[in-house]
């Protein structure tokens, strides 16, 4: 039997290789899922606060549908049906072709929808936290839309909306723990790989809850941080 | 004055023209889209139909149903239970019973669950002989017990949160009238101010019913057979896609209506506070 620092240790011996690459993956694919989550949120609450009414419905469809799945589902049903769709696409060409969809891919699509699903949400009420005459004013100066919103709403918006979606990313950070389940090396494949081999899972399992603390910590850590240096919100 | 006595009413000008801008071309094209992939979706199902797959596993499902409801019931019930000493213990002005408090709030929150769930079915498992000789073997055994475990410690955590956010938010004010009047500090929580920080609670609580009923589908990575069990199983036998589609349209289902009976219960319960 291998004592607790031979386990851990980096090499072939011990696992902190293998548990240090999972945490890089883990850390990517929740760093990639940032911006796009971001991103889709940002136009799906813009969507969401439009006076168009067939716009705010497509939003409103949007969020309903990737707040309402368990990410589990969502995941699956990227990952398999990306899978299927794909394939029988190009079977209509070459009969013989399988594919295998790409289980980073498929995680940061599914976490983004889900991100952005409530990404949106905070971004929407951080729009109805900025008064109408801050577009007014931008207006009356003569700036466009677009430079309104870029250089007048964005930076209070960010303000606004910062914890909220700051909270989101520590939810991410924890999601990401289900891309495991299609096979994507992340920190709890690599300690569930190495628990069934060394026949140790309540080392590896509290190991890679550890990692995830510490990773919580660092991310609370670097959220005050920013916080803290967009400064504290003015008083009206 | 108007001498043929006409009344003066005062008409609104007609709205102008919308025509369409940029906005509403987008709103409508993306409308369409999402109508799109609901006729795709259902002529998906219709050209999938196979009436033997779903004999076979219409039970499996609504057994899976009933696991994913009950495991959320009765998690979100311990987890209530068990969170009175932890909102307690983070309160107190005892440092280290709101050090304690505060740990464990962290730990659960800031973990994923499915790193729990594994930490206490596979992990506290494998210590079969000692669990054996304090006879919780035959508990630690089953991957249902160890789900609601599981999952009960974590929704402590996150219901903690919500009942001490909640009986913050009431003014101290409410504690020091009810002092004045002569209320021990227990009929003081029960009488005056859980019913004013519960109302406050409602719309957390049931966000966190949401995230349990969405959560629980994890337990299906620990062999327990609930929804995503059932989906799982039938994926895994048929290798048809609907599987997973059906999944989603009944958690999507569940989650819809749990919504809207959580916000109907928030109108019923805050009827005296609308003006």
């Amino acid at each position: 039997m291998k004592s607790i620092w031979t386990l851990l240790s980096w090499g072939s011996e011990g696992w902190l290789d293998e548990i240090a690459y999972g945490v890089f993956i883990t850390v990517s694919l929740a760093a990639a899922t940032l911006p796009l989550g971001l991103l889709i949120g940002f136009f799906v609450a813009l969507a969401k606060q439009s006076g168009e009414p067939s716009l705010r419905l497509a939003g409103n469809v949007y969020t309903t549908i990737f707040r309402g799945l368990p990410e589990l589902v969502t995941l699956f049903l990227v990952y398999y049906g990306a899978q299927i769709g794909i394939q029988s696409l190009i079977r209509t060409v070459n009969p013989e072709a399988t594919v295998d969809v790409n289980s980073f891919i498929s995680g940061m699509v599914a976490l983004g929808v889900v991100f952005s699903a409530y990404a949106s949400e905070v971004f929407l009420s951080a729009f109805r936290a900025i008064p109408q005459g801050q577009y007014e004013g931008g207006y009356a100066i003569g700036l466009t839309y677009g430079q309104t919103m870029r250089l007048v709403v964005l930076p209070q918006l960010i303000r606004i909306a910062l914890p909220g979606l700051a909270n989101l990313w520590l939810i991410l950070l924890k999601d990401t723990a289900l891309v495991s389940a299609i096979g994507l090396n992340d920190i709890l494949r690599w300690t569930s790989v190495a628990a069934r081999v060394e026949r140790e899972p309540f080392l590896f399992y509290s190991f890679a809850i550890l990692i995830y603390l510490a990773l919580t910590i660092v991310s609370s850590f670097g959220i005050n941080k920013i916080e803290r240096s967009v400064g504290p919100e003015p008083t009206r | 004055m108007n001498a043929t006595g006409q009344t003066a009413i005062e008409l609104a000008p007609p709205n102008p023209p919308r025509g369409w801008p940029r906005e509403r071309i987008v709103g409508h094209v993306l409308t369409g889209l999402w109508i799109l992939a609901g006729i795709g979706l259902v002529g998906y199902l219709a050209a999938v139909w196979n009436l033997t797959w779903f004999e076979k596993y219409i039970p499996t499902y609504i057994a899976g149903l009933k696991v994913t409801l009950s495991l959320v019931v009765i998690s979100i019930l311990l987890g209530a239970i068990l969170s009175l000493p932890i909102t307690y213990a983070r309160m107190s002005k005892n440092n280290v019973l709101a050090a304690i408090g505060y740990g464990y709030v962290y730990f659960f929150r800031g973990t994923p669950l499915l790193a729990q769930t594994f930490l206490i079915y596979y992990g506290i498992g494998s210590f079969k002989p000692q669990l054996e000789a304090v006879g919780l073997w035959t508990f630690f055994r089953e991957a249902w017990y160890c789900a609601i475990l599981a999952f009960s410690l974590n929704t402590a955590a996150y219901q903690a949160e919500i009942l001490r956010g909640a009986i913050r938010s009431v003014p101290r004010g409410q504690w020091e009238g009810a002092a004045s009047l002569g209320l021990h500090k227990l009929q003081t929580l029960w009488k005056v101010i859980l019913p004013q920080a519960l109302i406050v609670a409602l719309r957390p609580y049931g966000n966190e019913i949401i995230l349990m009923v969405k959560g629980s589908a994890v337990v299906a990575l620990v062999t327990v057979a609930d929804l995503m069990g059932a989906t799982r199983l039938a994926y895994s036998r048929s290798f048809d896609f609907q599987a997973y589609i059906w999944a989603a349209i009944i958690y999507l289902a569940l989650v819809e209506t749990l919504r809207n009976a959580i916000d109907w219960f928030e109108r019923l319960i805050t009827r005296h506070l609308r003006r």
